[in-house]
Protein backbone atom coordinates (compact mmCIF):
# COMPACT_ATOMS: atom_id res chain seq x y z
CA UNK A 1 0.00 0.00 0.00
CA UNK A 2 1.73 3.46 -0.90
CA UNK A 3 1.67 6.08 2.05
CA UNK A 4 0.23 8.85 -0.01
CA UNK A 5 -3.05 8.05 -1.51
CA UNK A 6 -6.39 9.60 -3.26
CA UNK A 7 -8.81 6.90 -2.98
CA UNK A 8 -12.98 6.25 -3.14
CA UNK A 9 -13.40 3.90 -0.24
CA UNK A 10 -12.53 4.22 3.20
CA UNK A 11 -9.44 3.78 5.29
CA UNK A 12 -8.43 1.60 8.29
CA UNK A 13 -6.32 4.14 10.85
CA UNK A 14 -5.35 0.78 12.24
CA UNK A 15 -3.77 0.23 8.47
CA UNK A 16 -2.61 3.08 7.99
CA UNK A 17 -0.74 3.16 11.93
CA UNK A 18 0.91 0.27 11.13
CA UNK A 19 2.15 1.20 7.54
CA UNK A 20 3.97 4.30 8.49
CA UNK A 21 5.09 2.51 11.69
CA UNK A 22 6.63 -0.29 9.51
CA UNK A 23 9.10 1.62 8.29
CA UNK A 24 11.52 1.73 11.05
CA UNK A 25 11.93 0.34 14.53
CA UNK A 26 12.94 3.41 15.73
CA UNK A 27 9.69 4.75 15.99
CA UNK A 28 8.57 5.97 19.54
CA UNK A 29 5.00 8.07 18.79
CA UNK A 30 2.29 8.45 15.85
CA UNK A 31 0.17 11.25 15.86
CA UNK A 32 -2.84 11.39 13.91
CA UNK A 33 -5.43 13.80 12.34
CA UNK A 34 -8.80 11.95 11.41
CA UNK A 35 -11.13 14.68 9.17
CA UNK A 36 -14.77 13.74 9.62
CA UNK A 37 -18.11 14.60 8.10
CA UNK A 38 -19.35 16.58 10.43
CA UNK A 39 -23.28 17.35 10.02
CA UNK A 40 -22.79 21.29 10.04
CA UNK A 41 -21.66 24.19 8.49
CA UNK A 42 -22.05 27.88 8.93
CA UNK A 43 -25.09 27.30 11.02
CA UNK A 44 -26.59 24.72 8.21
CA UNK A 45 -27.31 21.19 8.57
CA UNK A 46 -25.36 18.94 6.19
CA UNK A 47 -26.59 15.66 5.14
CA UNK A 48 -23.82 15.07 2.86
CA UNK A 49 -20.66 15.84 1.24
CA UNK A 50 -19.15 14.94 -2.40
CA UNK A 51 -14.95 15.84 -2.80
CA UNK A 52 -13.98 16.00 -6.60
CA UNK A 53 -9.75 16.43 -7.17
CA UNK A 54 -7.55 17.06 -9.98
CA UNK A 55 -6.67 13.68 -10.53
CA UNK A 56 -2.25 13.37 -11.35
CA UNK A 57 -2.06 17.62 -9.80
CA UNK A 58 -3.38 16.24 -6.16
CA UNK A 59 -1.81 13.02 -5.82
CA UNK A 60 0.98 14.85 -7.07
CA UNK A 61 0.80 18.13 -4.57
CA UNK A 62 0.48 15.18 -1.40
CA UNK A 63 4.12 13.43 -2.26
CA UNK A 64 5.16 16.81 -2.56
CA UNK A 65 3.40 17.59 1.29
CA UNK A 66 5.07 13.77 2.42
CA UNK A 67 8.35 15.24 1.10
CA UNK A 68 8.52 18.45 2.48
CA UNK A 69 7.43 16.86 5.84
CA UNK A 70 10.27 14.38 5.98
CA UNK A 71 12.63 17.37 5.19
CA UNK A 72 11.76 19.78 7.32
CA UNK A 73 10.78 17.86 10.12
CA UNK A 74 12.30 15.56 12.23
CA UNK A 75 10.24 13.03 11.67
CA UNK A 76 10.69 9.11 10.26
CA UNK A 77 7.96 8.57 8.00
CA UNK A 78 4.31 10.35 6.97
CA UNK A 79 1.40 9.11 5.28
CA UNK A 80 -1.48 11.02 3.88
CA UNK A 81 -4.61 9.56 2.86
CA UNK A 82 -7.95 11.18 1.19
CA UNK A 83 -10.91 9.95 0.24
CA UNK A 84 -13.31 11.31 -2.83
CA UNK A 85 -16.71 10.69 -4.03
CA UNK A 86 -19.55 10.54 -1.97
CA UNK A 87 -19.33 11.09 2.15
CA UNK A 88 -21.58 10.22 4.39
CA UNK A 89 -21.81 12.45 7.88
CA UNK A 90 -19.83 10.62 10.19
CA UNK A 91 -17.65 8.98 7.97
CA UNK A 92 -14.12 9.33 7.72
CA UNK A 93 -12.34 12.16 5.07
CA UNK A 94 -8.36 12.64 5.48
CA UNK A 95 -6.12 11.18 7.90
CA UNK A 96 -2.36 11.93 8.48
CA UNK A 97 -0.20 9.98 10.14
CA UNK A 98 3.10 11.37 11.28
CA UNK A 99 6.36 9.19 12.81
CA UNK A 100 8.66 9.91 14.73
CA UNK A 101 11.35 8.94 17.85
CA UNK A 102 9.90 11.43 20.19
CA UNK A 103 6.39 12.79 20.04
CA UNK A 104 6.85 16.83 19.80
CA UNK A 105 8.62 16.20 15.74
CA UNK A 106 5.43 14.56 14.64
CA UNK A 107 2.84 16.50 16.33
CA UNK A 108 4.61 19.68 14.74
CA UNK A 109 4.99 17.45 11.11
CA UNK A 110 0.88 16.54 11.72
CA UNK A 111 -0.33 19.89 11.78
CA UNK A 112 1.89 21.56 9.37
CA UNK A 113 0.88 19.00 6.81
CA UNK A 114 -2.98 19.31 7.18
CA UNK A 115 -2.72 22.85 7.41
CA UNK A 116 -0.80 22.57 4.02
CA UNK A 117 -3.11 20.14 2.64
CA UNK A 118 -5.84 22.23 2.83
CA UNK A 119 -3.99 25.07 1.32
CA UNK A 120 -2.03 23.51 -1.83
CA UNK A 121 -4.24 20.61 -2.45
CA UNK A 122 -7.01 21.00 -5.28
CA UNK A 123 -9.53 18.85 -3.81
CA UNK A 124 -13.22 20.38 -3.56
CA UNK A 125 -15.75 20.01 -1.51
CA UNK A 126 -19.68 19.91 -2.10
CA UNK A 127 -22.27 20.01 0.79
CA UNK A 128 -25.66 18.77 0.62
CA UNK A 129 -28.16 20.93 2.70
CA UNK A 130 -31.75 21.42 2.51
CA UNK A 131 -31.40 23.69 -0.20
CA UNK A 132 -29.23 22.09 -2.26
CA UNK A 133 -25.80 20.96 -3.16
CA UNK A 134 -23.15 23.76 -2.45
CA UNK A 135 -19.51 24.26 -3.23
CA UNK A 136 -17.39 25.11 -0.20
CA UNK A 137 -15.17 28.25 -1.66
CA UNK A 138 -13.00 28.63 1.60
CA UNK A 139 -10.68 26.55 3.57
CA UNK A 140 -11.41 26.91 7.04
CA UNK B 1 -4.65 22.39 -29.61
CA UNK B 2 -4.76 23.15 -26.07
CA UNK B 3 -7.21 21.41 -23.20
CA UNK B 4 -8.57 24.35 -20.44
CA UNK B 5 -10.34 21.85 -17.79
CA UNK B 6 -12.85 23.91 -15.26
CA UNK B 7 -13.19 21.90 -12.02
CA UNK B 8 -16.09 22.13 -8.97
CA UNK B 9 -18.37 25.59 -8.76
CA UNK B 10 -16.30 26.46 -12.24
CA UNK B 11 -18.04 23.44 -14.29
CA UNK B 12 -21.50 24.46 -13.42
CA UNK B 13 -20.66 28.30 -14.24
CA UNK B 14 -18.86 27.31 -17.59
CA UNK B 15 -21.60 24.79 -17.98
CA UNK B 16 -18.57 22.46 -19.61
CA UNK B 17 -16.32 20.10 -17.74
CA UNK B 18 -13.47 21.28 -20.67
CA UNK B 19 -12.88 22.91 -23.54
CA UNK B 20 -10.19 22.89 -26.12
CA UNK B 21 -8.32 25.41 -27.94
CA UNK B 22 -6.42 25.48 -31.08
CA UNK B 23 -3.19 27.71 -30.40
CA UNK B 24 -0.99 28.70 -33.45
CA UNK B 25 1.64 29.77 -31.21
CA UNK B 26 2.46 29.57 -27.27
CA UNK B 27 0.33 32.31 -25.55
CA UNK B 28 0.55 33.41 -22.26
CA UNK B 29 -1.74 32.54 -18.79
CA UNK B 30 -3.01 36.37 -19.15
CA UNK B 31 -3.48 35.47 -22.46
CA UNK B 32 -5.84 32.41 -22.60
CA UNK B 33 -7.90 34.01 -19.97
CA UNK B 34 -8.86 37.07 -22.12
CA UNK B 35 -9.86 34.23 -24.31
CA UNK B 36 -11.93 32.80 -21.54
CA UNK B 37 -13.63 35.48 -20.60
CA UNK B 38 -14.80 36.10 -24.33
CA UNK B 39 -15.79 32.51 -25.01
CA UNK B 40 -17.39 32.15 -21.10
CA UNK B 41 -19.07 35.53 -20.13
CA UNK B 42 -19.87 33.70 -16.47
CA UNK B 43 -16.41 33.53 -15.42
CA UNK B 44 -15.64 36.67 -16.57
CA UNK B 45 -15.76 38.11 -13.15
CA UNK B 46 -14.45 35.21 -11.87
CA UNK B 47 -11.45 35.09 -13.99
CA UNK B 48 -10.82 38.78 -12.99
CA UNK B 49 -10.51 38.12 -8.93
CA UNK B 50 -7.58 36.43 -7.01
CA UNK B 51 -9.15 33.87 -5.90
CA UNK B 52 -8.55 31.02 -9.15
CA UNK B 53 -5.38 29.41 -9.28
CA UNK B 54 -4.03 28.26 -12.86
CA UNK B 55 -2.01 25.27 -13.34
CA UNK B 56 -0.10 23.92 -16.61
CA UNK B 57 0.45 20.27 -16.74
CA UNK B 58 -0.09 20.24 -13.57
CA UNK B 59 2.40 22.95 -11.97
CA UNK B 60 0.85 26.12 -10.43
CA UNK B 61 1.22 29.04 -12.93
CA UNK B 62 1.28 32.82 -13.08
CA UNK B 63 -0.14 34.68 -15.64
CA UNK B 64 3.13 34.93 -17.48
CA UNK B 65 3.47 31.05 -17.30
CA UNK B 66 3.85 30.48 -21.09
CA UNK B 67 0.92 27.70 -22.43
CA UNK B 68 2.15 25.30 -25.92
CA UNK B 69 0.44 23.07 -28.13
CA UNK B 70 -0.62 19.94 -26.23
CA UNK B 71 -0.40 21.59 -22.87
CA UNK B 72 -3.02 21.10 -20.24
CA UNK B 73 -4.59 24.01 -17.95
CA UNK B 74 -6.78 23.66 -14.54
CA UNK B 75 -8.81 26.89 -13.48
CA UNK B 76 -8.65 26.07 -9.69
CA UNK B 77 -11.71 27.51 -7.71
CA UNK B 78 -9.93 27.89 -3.86
CA UNK B 79 -9.54 24.68 -2.08
CA UNK B 80 -11.63 22.86 0.18
CA UNK B 81 -10.15 19.18 0.85
CA UNK B 82 -9.21 18.03 4.19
Amino acid sequence: MELVRIQRENFSINAEVELVKAASRGIGGVVVFLGAARDFSKGETITGLDFEHYPGMAEARLNDIRERALKNFNIIEIGIVHRVGKIAIGEDIVLITAASAHRNDAFMACEWAITELKRTTPIWKRETTKGGDVWVSETP
Amino acid sequence: MITVRFFAMLKGLAKAESREYKIDAPITVAELKSMLKKDFPALSTILDGRSILISVNLEFADKNTIIKDGDEVGLLPPFSGG
